[in-house]
């Protein structure tokens, strides 16, 4: 298991990894890091993350999703630390003969690992910082 | 029985640690062990229910009771993707 990186994501790798001869579809997602939240702007992003939980969580996501839809490959790369605007912050690629599943696989996984996963963003403007979600 | 409490994000920035272990009394459960960190951290005071919690890296319901040598973590709201 390995979906986390401290690294940028080369998003055409991770499609690679996905292709198969038999597929006739690619559906990449990229999450990218932007400039303004809930009206607030947004310079940097800092995001933190229980490794293991989320490395094992990620996991279980992506064996739901193939069981959902057998014809599909999924390969997913989450990045954390220090992001900037413009910067992809996780890449999901999703391959099949027929592009239906892709672009469902896509969604599928890229809601779920929103609602589950361990990871945390700090974001950082002009206004000061704060974690996402946290209600103060 | 001796627990291992690991904190991220926000709840790091609050207790000011990224873990701690604590001695706590048999039948001690998730939930309980929220409750004393609420008492101790001002900025938690309005959180009666806690966040989601994992226990050994699985998710759990507050009236899990600890065991000896859990690991502990509480789950501020998650924000990935």
């Amino acid at each position: 298991m390995n979906f986390l990186t401290d690294d940028p994501i080369d998003s055409t790798a991770v499609a690679r990894r996905v292709l198969r001869n038999s597929d006739g579809a690619c559906v990449i997602f990229e999450g990218i890091v932007r400039d303004h939240h809930e009206g607030k702007a947004v310079e940097s992003i800092f995001y933190d993350a229980y490794r293991p939980m989320a490395e094992k969580e990620i996991a279980r996501i992506v064996e739901g999703v193939k069981k959902e839809l057998p014809d599909v490959a999924v390969a997913v790369v989450h990045r954390l630390g220090p992001l900037r605007v413009g910067d992809a912050s996780i890449v999901i690629a999703c391959s099949s003969p027929h592009r239906g599943e892709s672009f469902a696989a896509c969604r599928a996984m890229i809601d779920r690992i929103k609602q589950t996963v361990p990871i945390w963003k700090k974001e950082r403007g002009p206004g000061g910082e704060e974690w996402v979600g946290w209600q103060k | 029985m001796r627990v291992r409490l690991l904190f991220f994000a926000v709840l790091r920035d609050i207790t000011g640690k990224s873990e701690a272990e604590v001695s706590l009394a048999d039948g001690t459960s998730a939930g309980d062990v929220w409750q004393s960190l609420r008492r101790n951290h001002a900025a938690l005071a309005s959180y009666e229910k806690p966040p989601m919690i994992a226990i050994n890296e699985s998710y759990a319901t507050p009236d899990t009771a600890l065991r000896e040598g859990d690991e502990l973590v509480f789950i501020p709201p998650v924000a990935g993707g």
